[in-house]
C-alpha cells in the first residue's frame, strides 16, 4: 500500500520523537507531559496546550494497547503544530468503525486498568482542527493531527 | 506590591552549595552559584521541600517573631490546626492553646473550628448539581501556585472558598471589634504556621486583595517555650471548640472525611500531586467531586515549621480527631454569610517557564536549547548549579550560563577530544 502521508520534518522549526512501547501502561503519559513543558516554555495558549497534551496521551495510550509499538512525533511550526502516531502494526481492519466513539478491541488486562474505553480516537479528532488516518490491516497504522495557530 | 513574593529564603552563610535542594525543588526554581544557592523568585511556589532536605540548615521560612505583638494593642493568635499533632496525647490541647494568653496573646481563636464552618460550605459547593468536576480545595497555596503556573486550565476547578485562618482572622477581628470597640487597625492578628507557603499567602494573598492576617510565627519557634511552661498554663477558657473532623483538616484526606465525600482524590507529596493533576489536566478524572493535593508528605501536618516528625504527628491527628465530637455547634461564629468566605478576586495563570513573550522569539530559543542539550552529557549531575542539563541548556540560551559551566563536558572535552561540532 502506498503511503499518502508524508511527514514534512524540514518545515518543522523543532521535532520531538517518543518512542512509546507496547503494553508500557507505566510510561504511558511521559510524552504528553514532556511536550506540554515545550508548549509552556513557547508561550502557547492554555487551552491549546491541552488540547495538545490529550491528542499525544491518547496517542500514548492507542499504541501501548493496540500495537507492538510506534513513535509519536511533535512537529512545533511557526504556525501549526503537528503530532504523528506511527505504530508498527498489526493496522486497523475498519477505519471508520474504529473512529466510532464507544467502539473498542481493547483486551481486557487494558479495560481493567481503565483503558479501551474506544474514545480515544474520537477524542484526537475532536481535538485537532485535521485528523488523517491511514491503516489497514497487517499495516502499521499512520496519524497526522495538526492545530492551526 | 512586588509581583513575585516567597517566604522561603537561604541562609548564604550555611550553604554549602551541595545539590540536594536543587534536585528536589519540583519547579526547578533553584540554581547553585558561586558555591551559594540561589531561588528565582518567580519560580519559586514556597513549597518548603529545599527547607526540608537541606542538611545545613540553610534554607528557612521568613516569619516573624513575637516581639511584633508590641506594634498593636490587642493581639490574637490563630494557631494552625496541624498544632493538634504536635504535642503528645497526654498534653491537654486546650491547656495548650491557653498557653498562647502566657505567651502574650489577648485572645486565641481554633483554626480547626474555622474549618468545620468552611466544612460546611464546601460540602454544599461539592453535593451542587453541575458544579464543575472536581473541585480543587484551596487549602494548600504551594498547589495553587503550581496550578497558576503549570496547570492553568485546572484555575476554574479551584474552589475559590477561603482557607480555616483566613476564615478565623476574619471572624476574630469582627469579635474583637464588638468586644472591645478597638479599631481594626489596632487589632493584630498572627498566623502561628507550619507552612512557608501559607506565609507567602499573607504577605501577598492568592483570591483576596489583603489578608486579615498581620504576621505569621513558625510552630516551631514557639514548641519549646509552651512546652517549658505547660505545667503553669492557667486554663481560662475553652478555646478548642472544633469537632474531631476539623482537627483531621491538618492531615491528608481530612477535608474529604469531614464532608463525608465518596468520590474525592487526597494526594500528598508535590511529586504525586504534579502526577494526578496531569490526569486531572486530561480530563481522565472527571467522574471525581473533590480534590485535595499537598505539597507535604502527610498534608499539612507535615509542614516544614513543624517540630514533630510528619507521621507521628499525623498518628496523633488521626486519633485525636477519633476523640472529639464528630459535630458541634456552629453558634458561637455568630451571623456567616457565604461570602465572608469566598475568595473575590481572580486566580491568574503565571506563565514563569514562558521564553519570550513573542512566540517566533521563544520558538528560535527552544530550538537552541535542544541544540546545547545535544552538546551536554545528560547526566544531571548538578555540578554547573542547574538542576538538569535540560535546565542548563535553558540557562546559557537565557543568558543566566555559560557552556563552560558544565564541569562534564570540559573534564570530556580534554578526555576524547570533544568539539562543540560533535
Amino acid at each position: 500500500m502506498s503511503k499518502a502521508l508524508e511527514m514534512d520534518r524540514a518545515s518543522a522549526v523543532m521535532a520531538y520523537d517518543y518512542d512509546v512501547m507496547k503494553e508500557d501502561f507505566a510510561h504511558a503519559g511521559s510524552a504528553s507531559s514532556d511536550i506540554k513543558k515545550k508548549c509552556r516554555e513557547i508561550g502557547l495558549d492554555k487551552e491549546i496546550i491541552r488540547r495538545i497534551a490529550v491528542m499525544t496521551y491518547e496517542a500514548e495510550i492507542n499504541i501501548v494497547i493496540h500495537s507492538e509499538g510506534g513513535v509519536i512525533t511533535v512537529m512545533l511550526m511557526s504556525d501549526r503544530i503537528e503530532i504523528w502516531a506511527v505504530d508498527k502494526g498489526p493496522g486497523i481492519e475498519d477505519v471508520e468503525l474504529a473512529m466510532t466513539a464507544g467502539y473498542s478491541t481493547a483486551k481486557t488486562s487494558a479495560r481493567e486498568m481503565g483503558f479501551g474505553a474506544g474514545m480515544g480516537l474520537p477524542n484526537m479528532k475532536k481535538c485537532c482542527d485535521e485528523f488523517v488516518i491511514e491503516s489497514a490491516k497487517g499495516e502499521s497504522t499512520r496519524i497526522k493531527m495538526v492545530i492551526r495557530l | 506590591m512586588e509581583k513575585f513574593l516567597h517566604s522561603v529564603i537561604l541562609e548564604r552563610d550555611y550553604c554549602n552549595g551541595c545539590t540536594y535542594c536543587l534536585d528536589r525543588c519540583p519547579t526547578q526554581a533553584i540554581r547553585v552559584r558561586d558555591g551559594k544557592a540561589e531561588i528565582m523568585t518567580e519560580r519559586c511556589i514556597d513549597c518548603g521541600m529545599c527547607i526540608k532536605v537541606c542538611p545545613y540548615h540553610a534554607k528557612g521560612a521568613q516569619s516573624d517573631s513575637l516581639e511584633m505583638l508590641k506594634k498593636f494593642k490587642y493581639n490574637v493568635a490563630l494557631p494552625a490546626i496541624s498544632i493538634y499533632g504536635q504535642f503528645g496525647l497526654e498534653y491537654d490541647m486546650n491547656k495548650v492553646l491557653n498557653g498562647f494568653y502566657q505567651l502574650g496573646f489577648d485572645f486565641v481563636f481554633d483554626v480547626a473550628y474555622a474549618a468545620d464552618l468552611i466544612t460546611q460550605i464546601q460540602k454544599k459547593r461539592v453535593e451542587e448539581e453541575g458544579h464543575v468536576k472536581p473541585l480543587i480545595s484551596v487549602y494548600c497555596p504551594a498547589v495553587i501556585r503550581l496550578i497558576q503556573m503549570r496547570f492553568p486550565t485546572l484555575i476554574d476547578h479551584i474552589s475559590q472558598l477561603e482557607s480555616p485562618s483566613e476564615v478565623a482572622a476574619r471572624i476574630a477581628r469582627k469579635k474583637i471589634e464588638e468586644m472591645t470597640g478597638l479599631a481594626q487597625e489596632d487589632i493584630g492578628v498572627f498566623y502561628l504556621t507550619e507552612c512557608p507557603a501559607k506565609i507567602t499567602s499573607i504577605r501577598k494573598p492568592i483570591g483576596i486583595e489583603k489578608s486579615q492576617i498581620n504576621g505569621a510565627i513558625s510552630l516551631e519557634a514557639i514548641y519549646t517555650k509552651i512546652l517549658r511552661m505547660y505545667d503553669d498554663i492557667e486554663v481560662v477558657q475553652q478555646i478548642s471548640k472544633c469537632s474531631g473532623k476539623g482537627i483531621g483538616w491538618g492531615m491528608v484526606g481530612g477535608q474529604s472525611y469531614a464532608m463525608g465525600a465518596e468520590d474525592y482524590l487526597a494526594v500528598d507529596g508535590i511529586d504525586e500531586v504534579i502526577k494526578v493533576l496531569e490526569q486531572l489536566e486530561l480530563g481522565k478524572l472527571n467522574d471525581i467531586d473533590f480534590f485535595e493535593g499537598y505539597a507535604c508528605v502527610t498534608g499539612c501536618v507535615g509542614g516544614p515549621l513543624n517540630p514533630e516528625n510528619p507521621f507521628i504527628a499525623k498518628g496523633r491527628i488521626r486519633r485525636l480527631s477519633a476523640k472529639y465530637p464528630q459535630e458541634v455547634s456552629m453558634e458561637a461564629f455568630g451571623e456567616i454569610t457565604e461570602d465572608m468566605l469566598e475568595w473575590d478576586e481572580e486566580i491568574e495563570p503565571l506563565p514563569v517557564m514562558k521564553l519570550d513573550a513573542d512566540f517566533k522569539t521563544a520558538l528560535e530559543k527552544l530550538s537552541r536549547i535542544e541544540a546545547l542539550y545535544h552538546m551536554l552529557p545528560g547526566i544531571d549531575c548538578g555540578a554547573c548549579g542547574a538542576p538538569t542539563c535540560r535546565a542548563l541548556a535553558e540557562d546559557i540560551v537565557m543568558g543566566r550560563a555559560t557552556l563552560a559551566d558544565c564541569v562534564v563536558r570540559k573534564n570530556n572535552e580534554r578526555k576524547y577530544n570533544l568539539s562543540e561540532e560533535r
